[in-house]
């Protein structure tokens, strides 16, 4: 055990976290030539292309130092804070933290508070100045903002590059120097925390964990915590580059357990691994159910392909216990599911999978919150609202809560003005302002969820010119001033584009609406009046004319196959779109809201 | 049976409106038209002894070649193809080309056809496009064209901006005027990357309006129906026996062999074109290769492109031809995907055996191509 170290990396996006961690992983010798592809720990397609680490991952290495032999775990984290609980249990799991920072860029907002998950839970920081072969690297600058952050000596911090591998010996020596060797009583009954679980087709369910106390042996009968169900191990083993099974995983190491789980549901990051026989009276703290944040509706396009969907998304909740649905219908699409998500990330990331892995065309509506509606006759008692057309007649609604978050946000000090008039705009209420450096400053904002998930993040990076980063978390429901806005194509209603907003904002929102809408329905060959009313009252109109010419005047020779190729290409545009009475509507017009700045 | 065409890539000024591949300097003039020859004579096999029916200079500008040039490159084709006897000979021709005299020299060549680009007959319209002629050279020249050739056509453009009806109509009361047999018209087209579209986006050019497009097309309609003129494709209207040969060949699908920069080539089921740059084209082909790409269609493409070409003329589309040459998969779906646009009035069943575009759907042809087509 005390040749033992269990450790993650904490950087914010882009910092070079991936890449340095294959370098660890070369250097130790943990991967063939062979094996060796760009950011090895990312292993779904989605997370190499955008280049963040969706799932988290571990890896062991071995290592020889000063003549010992030394096991490192590496305990990846996802780098977006849509999935924060899952780098908590990951950071649960570790005793210490790469804290990665870009030499060019400092620190982050995401990093920041991840930081002060790790420094909460007593993890070791070594931090490590990347990227410091970039010409644009400000080496002695960044290092004075690690040291006030952590309070450490300039020495203390690593200088490496991830992509020349330099100072990657020196981080190997400062993981086995500084970071502590795992503490815990191999004799005591079974105590491991499950950090994360993947879905394998062939094999179920795997299960990571940590063991902090006993040992995990193949075919020992076992307990989940939480859930309260009990498993065989069929099988455990550590995390190489591949899997190795083993005849037990001890006490202060990472490994993966199979049972024979098919569905991802039952897996909860967070629980406790304990003996069936003789279970540990202590039980790892910090789980949490995970609860949806945003909400949206999810169609086929086409309506005879509901029950693929359904089928597809199950697929996907069997790997993303974290993906809710239930079935829905609406007047203007039909049959189709409403789906609650972590965060918008993980919105694409559904529908992209939906579309990558299952070959599905899906509509997703407008997302929303969850909202809680109280009636006059029940005004105690919460009716939660998680799609627009479920909130009560106004008459009857006594109020409506929405939830509300605590935003910090990191940026230069010559943008503070941009930020705050656009955290303002988004009804957010400055609660702090701190100069973390004479350049860099932190502003703490009190606003509801729902204006972040309406183009939020595209606004920051813009008005910040890039230079903010984002985190939050839930601080409880507050009473506002909630209407529906709802939008008509053609005098009728259109149930998938109607959202919930500020009454204040109603008109200015309805008129954008109109306007983007204009934009992305295309022309048929008829007039079409688009509306948007709240209640019975329209707040503005707009019209897509009639298409009155749709012909090239010339088709000769050298203009028949490139005609052709455009004549498909429209018709496969049309296939995704939704025939609402007699109006096609594209896929992307029912996000419109979200893109109203555009 | 096929056509060849000869694309000589120079103008001595661009219009407005034009996306074609052609350069306004003439330094390379002489080099290409060698170029243009050897590259017939590199291709003499391609079309595998089929008779050629129709010769087309287009452009670009084809009446800046010189009277031996335009021999040259006929005498060519003569040498290295089997020509049918009289074929269609068509050279396109701007009117500040065509004095008396080059029109005289013209009629004494092979040549049978002249396509004239007049456009307008309105100095106005002709300034704000930037045509190289004026109103009466325009004038002068179909005066003396339509003494030494039968058959030519003109090309009008209608629907340019606050164009109004009657300015239209005296357009083409000139036209029947000089007795012309056969008229190209085409509405004013905004082609990206244009000097008209940069003008538009500036606000120095007014924009587009399809409901004037409309009105004129309707108008050029049923005018020309008058005069005896048959409206045998979306753009072109001829008297009986006038129709253009050459151009038709593309739109039944024959063969066609296209010389010159960003030529296009069609034999059976291949299409191939051209570089669309002169000093890459000319160097290619003294270098004895061709400096062409090409595409294999598909059943399905060559199907779609039935589709495209035939709604776009008086012949429409077969049912009969397409279960013999796509299979009974490919009637179903015409017939079923064309049932809504036959209720809407846009197209119709002629015999029950073609379908074919009515009055009201012309103007809308392309979009109900593309829902017609099988993807």
């Amino acid at each position: 055990m005390k040749n033992i170290r269990n450790f993650c990396i904490i950087a914010h996006i882009d910092h070079g976290k991936s890449t340095l961690a294959d370098r660890l992983l070369d250097f130790t010798g943990s991967v063939t030539d062979r094996e060796k592809q760009d950011q090895l720990l990312d292993t779904m397609d989605l997370e190499r292309e955008r280049g963040i680490t969706i799932k988290s991952h571990a890896i062991q290495m071995d290592y020889e130092y000063n003549g010992e032999k030394y096991i490192l775990n590496l305990i990846d984290t996802p780098g977006h804070v849509d999935f924060s609980y899952e780098v908590s249990r990951s950071i649960a799991a570790c005793e210490g933290a790469l804290l990665i920072v870009d030499a060019a860029q400092s620190i982050q907002a995401q990093t920041i508070s991840n930081l002060y998950l790790a420094l909460e839970n007593d993890l070791e920081i070594i931090p490590i100045l990347n990227k410091v072969d970039l010409p644009s690297a400000n080496p002695e600058e960044v290092t004075d903002d690690i040291v006030d952050l952590l309070g450490c000596k300039p020495e203390e911090v690593i200088h490496a590059s991830g992509k020349t591998g330099f100072g990657v010996d020196k981080i190997l020596e400062a993981v086995i120097e500084r970071i502590p060797a795992p503490k815990g009583d191999p004799n005591a009954p079974l105590q491991a925390l499950i950090f994360d679980s993947v879905y394998n087709t062939f094999r179920g369910i795997e299960t990571y964990f940590r063991v902090f106390n006993g040992e995990i042996k193949k075919g020992q009968k076992i307990k989940f915590v939480a859930t309260d169900k009990e498993y065989y191990a069929d099988e455990v083993g550590t995390l190489k580059l591949t899997q190795v099974a083993k005849q037990s995983v001890k006490t202060g190491d990472v490994g993966y357990l199979i049972t024979g789980i098919k569905t991802a549901k039952e897996v909860k990051v967070g629980d406790t691994i304990t003996d069936f026989a003789k279970p540990t009276t202590n039980i790892v703290e910090g789980f949490e159910d995970v609860k949806p944040m945003v909400f949206a509706g999810i169609y086929p396009v086409d309506t005879e392909d509901y029950e693929e969907l359904r089928n597809s998304m199950e697929k996907l909740q069997l790997n993303d216990a974290s993906l809710v649905f239930q079935p829905e219908s609406s007047a203007a699409l039909g049959f189709g599911f409403r789906c609650g998500f972590l965060g918008m990330l993980h919105m694409e990331i559904i529908q992209e999978r939906l579309e990558r892995e299952f070959d599905m065309t899906v509509i997703t509506t407008v997302p929303n919150v969850s909202y809680h509606a109280y009636t006059n006759k029940t005004p105690d008692e919460a009716f939660i609202v998680n799609n627009p057309s479920d909130l009560p007649d106004p008459s009857t609604v006594n109020r409506v809560e929405e939830p509300y978050i605590k935003a910090t946000i990191i940026t230069k000090a010559d943008f503070v003005g941009n930020v705050m008039s656009l955290c303002i705009e988004k009804r957010g209420i400055i609660i702090n302002q701190t100069y973390l450096t004479t350049e860099r400053v932190e502003l703490t904002f009190e606003m509801p969820l729902a204006e972040i998930v309406f183009d939020f993040y595209d606004r920051l990076k813009t008005v910040s010119k890039g230079y903010a980063s984002f985190d939050y978390s839930p601080i409880g429901m507050k009473t506002s001033k909630l209407v529906r806005l709802d939008i008509l194509l053609n005098a009728q209603p259109v149930d998938a584009l109607s959202a919930l907003i500020h009454a204040d904002n109603a008109q200015h929102i309805g008129k954008k609406m109109c306007e983007k809408l204009k934009e992305l329905i295309p022309r048929q060959q008829f007039d079409i009046p688009i509306q948007a009313a709240v209640g019975a009252k329209i707040i503005s109109r707009e019209t897509i004319k009639a298409l009155r010419k749709d012909v090239t005047a010339k088709c000769y020779g050298g203009d028949i196959s490139r005609k052709r190729k455009l004549l498909e290409k429209q018709k496969k545009g049309k296939k995704r779109m939704r025939q609402v009475g007699n109006v096609e509507i594209p896929q992307q017009a029912f996000m419109a809201v979200l893109k109203l700045n555009d | 049976m096929a056509g060849i065409y000869i694309h000589i890539p120079f103008c001595k000024q661009a219009c407005f409106y034009c996306d074609f591949h052609f350069s306004t300097s003439l330094k390379k003039k002489d080099e290409l038209v060698q170029a243009l020859v050897k590259e017939l004579e590199l291709r003499k096999d391609e079309l595998k002894n089929e008779t050629i029916e129709t010769i087309y200079f287009g452009g670009g500008t084809p009446s800046l070649l010189t009277n031996e040039e335009l021999k040259l490159l006929i005498d060519s084709v003569y040498k290295h193809y089997q020509v049918a006897e009289n074929p269609e000979i068509t050279l396109e021709a701007n009117p500040d080309d065509l004095s008396k005299s080059v029109i005289i020299q013209l009629s004494e060549s092979p040549i049978n056809r002249l396509s004239i680009g007049i456009q307008s007959f309105f100095e106005d319209d002709l300034k704000n496009m930037n045509r190289a002629h004026s109103s009466d050279e325009a004038k002068k020249c179909l005066k003396e064209a339509t003494k030494y050739f039968d058959n030519i056509t003109i090309d009008l453009i209608y629907g340019i901006p606050n164009m109004s009806l009657e300015k239209w109509n005296k357009n083409l009361e000139m036209t029947f005027g000089f007795g012309v047999n056969h008229i190209s018209s085409y509405a004013l087209t905004v082609e990206p990357n244009t000097a008209m579209a940069m003008f538009i986006k500036k606000g120095t050019y007014p924009p587009m309006d399809e409901d004037l497009a409309l009105q004129h097309f309707n108008y050029l309609i049923e005018k020309t129906n008058e005069q005896g003129f048959v409206h045998y494709e979306i753009s072109n209207f001829g008297k009986p026996n006038y129709f253009s040969k050459h151009n038709t060949s593309y739109w039944q699908g024959k063969s066609y062999l296209g010389i010159g920069p960003s030529a296009h080539s069609f034999y059976k089921n291949e299409r191939s074109w051209n570089v669309s740059n002169n000093t890459k084209y000319i160097k290619a082909i003294q270098n004895k290769t061709l400096p062409n790409t090409a595409e294999h269609l598909s059943i399905q493409d060559e199907y779609n492109e039935y589709i495209m070409t035939g709604l776009r003329t008086i012949w429409g589309v077969s049912l009969e031809k397409i279960e013999k040459d796509f299979g009974k998969t490919f009637v179903e779906h015409l017939k079923i995907s064309a049932k809504k646009y036959i209720n809407e009035g846009l197209l119709e069943v002629s015999h029950q055996k073609t379908i074919i575009t009515t009055k009201k759907g012309k103007f809308l042809i392309d979009g109900i191509a593309s829902e017609l087509f099988m993807i």
